[in-house]
């Protein structure tokens, strides 16, 4: 027993010290990988509002010399650029109100097990996303209803994600409890009172959630705008603007619409403000939007 | 309501079976209603584009549409099956996935048990935040960002390589290394995020495990290879099986914002050849099938997938 006590001590310190030098080693390497994700910006913003001298010597590595914002003036001079922010800011809107209006609806009432024809109806709808037609008959069928070259066609035809109705379903099953919404119908609410009093009030952080992965979704894909957004260059959204100015051009930038006219004519400076410009939104809101993200990844990690 | 409901169960002898339908109908009406539009929605923009699935067997011509184009069987598969772009797009597909797989599907793991061990809440919710970031960035974002990192004259990669004395390396103008920087570039954007799962299961074990395992003196090495490992078992098993079931899928957007005109070789996938042969030079009939090809392969694999996941005892995907 003595010795024991005698010895405990000791054994104590040293895996403490250890467990210090595991600590130290995890907290650098973390802070490494997570700079991979940090300094790119960084250096991409520094290169935005420096001087064009300096970025044509590559003298610009995190910090900006010659702070100037004439990068920024011409981007948004350039009417395309700003016509295409236009273009994404209301399709995105629009897209994500469509889709989640949709979502909320087809949740709850498929939510409800006395519906008839329920299983049918959410096996259609899982069986959209494992098999999908596809580019080509996607694209002739929006030839074929005219929403070529349209704001439709960036709006409509991906509006309602049977991932996202998954999600929002599976939490209408776990929060709301079927009590609740059988006493409302015995005291005479209807369904559509019991929507829009009981269970939209009720469900703040999946609607939240859901929302935004439309949102989200919508302001970052191109291919759609791509294959669809033919002749109409007014109705580029910015991703697919974007697409054309920094990455079709990276090896020889070819000027689009105001872009050759003014002062600066280094393409790295347009670019990295057009990069800045671009992701601006998205870092904005990102702190605040992180956490619906998170939960929603892991309702839908619990399938249903 | 409830009245009409007694009534159904009253009502199931033989004679009232067609009058049941009107009955559900009656009762819930609002809910029929409600799913009016969603089904409107998969209908017109899920099922109708089935349809255009028959130009795959047809000799599709524009001027003739649907109806009017002759059925040709399986020519059509025949002739893309012949093709030189499709052996490669078939290769080059599975290549990039088969890469993504090897090197992305760990890095989550890895990151989640590294980030388990932080105790420091602060800490570790700021290196959250930052590692999560990329998820969040449109494939032209990431790509544009990859150019101006990794281009040969003015990348700041190169230009930190060039000040150390070397050489500077053509990260994405030259195949092997284009492929290289496809696979870290794909990694880097995913693993932040595909660490919340994992931190989730993590979460849920039981901390009279490690309790146990401290007493018999486990050291925090030892924790994580026979206690945190274990538990998070049939999450990694998985995603694991489901990440097996997209091999066949692709990533147009992700190949085409960082395909350039320098290094060609990986960058012909089959989604960017459905692209080119339908959109671009209007071989409808050709792309349709190739699009159907990859949709077939990938949803067999999908099933198979899960029925495999179902025969290891966890939880199915379907």
């Amino acid at each position: 027993m003595n010795q024991y006590q005698y010895k405990k001590p000791r054994a104590w310190n040293r895996t403490k010290r250890k467990d210090l030098v595991v600590d130290v080693f995890f907290y650098m390497l973390l802070i490494a990988i997570s700079m991979t994700c940090l300094l790119p910006f960084i250096h991409i913003f520094a290169k935005s509002v420096s001087r064009e001298a300096y970025v044509i010597a590559n003298k610009i590595f995190l910090v900006p010399k010659g702070i100037n914002f004439d990068a920024y003036r011409k981007v948004l001079q350039d009417t395309s650029i700003v016509r295409s922010l236009y273009v994404s800011v209301i399709v995105t809107v629009s897209f994500t109100a469509i889709g989640t209006l949709l979502t909320i609806s087809a949740a709850y009432a498929l939510s409800r097990v006395q519906l008839k024809g329920r299983k049918i109806m959410t096996f259609l709808i899982m069986f959209s996303m494992y098999f999908t037609a596809g580019t080509i008959p996607d694209y002739l069928l929006m030839n074929d209803l005219h929403m070529l070259d349209t704001w439709w066609c960036m709006i409509l035809p991906l509006s309602f994600a049977a991932y996202n109705f998954l999600i929002m379903k599976n939490n209408f099953k776990a929060s709301i409890p079927d009590s609740l919404i059988e006493s409302a119908l015995i005291d005479g609410a209807s369904h559509f009172k019991i929507l829009s009093y009981i269970v939209v009030p009720l469900s703040k952080p999946i609607i939240a959630t859901i929302s935004l992965f439309y949102a989200v979704g919508r302001w970052n894909a191109y291919s759609d705008a791509l294959f669809y957004i033919k002749q109409r260059v007014d109705l580029r959204p910015l991703q697919l603007k974007l697409y054309y100015l920094v990455v079709a051009a990276s090896e020889s930038f070819k000027a689009e619409g105001g872009l050759t006219a003014g002062q600066i004519t280094n393409p790295e400076v347009l670019k990295a403000s057009c990069i800045i410009f671009a992701t601006l939104p998205i870092i904005c809101i990102y702190p605040f939007i992180q956490k619906y993200f998170v939960q929603g990844t892991m309702i839908g990690a619990v399938k249903g | 309501m409830l009245k009409s409901e007694i009534e159904v169960g009253y009502g199931l002898n033989k004679q009232k079976k067609k009058n049941r339908y009107l009955r559900y109908l009656q009762r819930d009406w609002q809910l029929y209603v409600l799913m009016v539009l969603p089904m409107l929605f998969i209908l017109v923009f899920r099922f109708l584009p089935y349809s255009g699935l028959s130009i795959a067997f047809k000799d599709y011509k524009v001027a003739k549409g649907y109806a009017g184009s002759s059925w040709v069987g399986f020519s059509i598969f025949h002739k893309v099956f012949g093709k030189r772009d499709f052996g490669q797009a078939l290769t080059n597909t599975l290549l990039l996935n088969i890469l993504d797989l090897v090197f992305g599907f760990p890095m989550p793991i890895i990151l989640a048990l590294i980030l388990n061990e932080i105790k420091n809440r602060y800490f570790k919710s700021i290196m959250q935040t930052l590692l999560y970031l990329p998820h969040f960035l449109s494939w032209v974002i990431i790509g544009g960002i990859g150019y101006s990192m990794f281009s040969v004259s003015s990348g700041v990669v190169n230009v930190l390589i060039k000040n150390a004395g070397h050489s500077p390396i053509p990260f994405l103008q030259e195949n092997t290394w284009w492929l290289i920087s496809y696979v870290l570039i794909g990694v880097w954007q995913s693993m932040g995020w595909g660490t919340i799962i994992y931190l989730a299961a993590i979460t849920g074990v039981n901390s009279e495990l490690y309790e146990a395992a401290r007493v018999d003196g486990a050291g925090r090495l030892k924790q994580c290879i026979h206690v945190t490992l274990p538990c998070i078992r049939s999450t990694i098993v998985t995603l694991l099986i489901m990440n097996l079931g997209k091999l066949m899928g692709g990533s147009f957007e992700r190949v085409f914002a960082l395909a350039n005109a320098k290094a060609t070789q990986y960058t012909t996938t089959i989604p960017v050849l459905v692209y080119r042969w339908g959109i671009e030079s209007g071989k409808f009939s050709e792309a349709t099938a190739l699009g159907l090809f990859q949709s077939v392969i990938g949803l067999t694999l999908v099933v198979a997938a899960d029925l495999i996941a179902k025969r290891l005892g966890e939880d199915g995907l379907i």
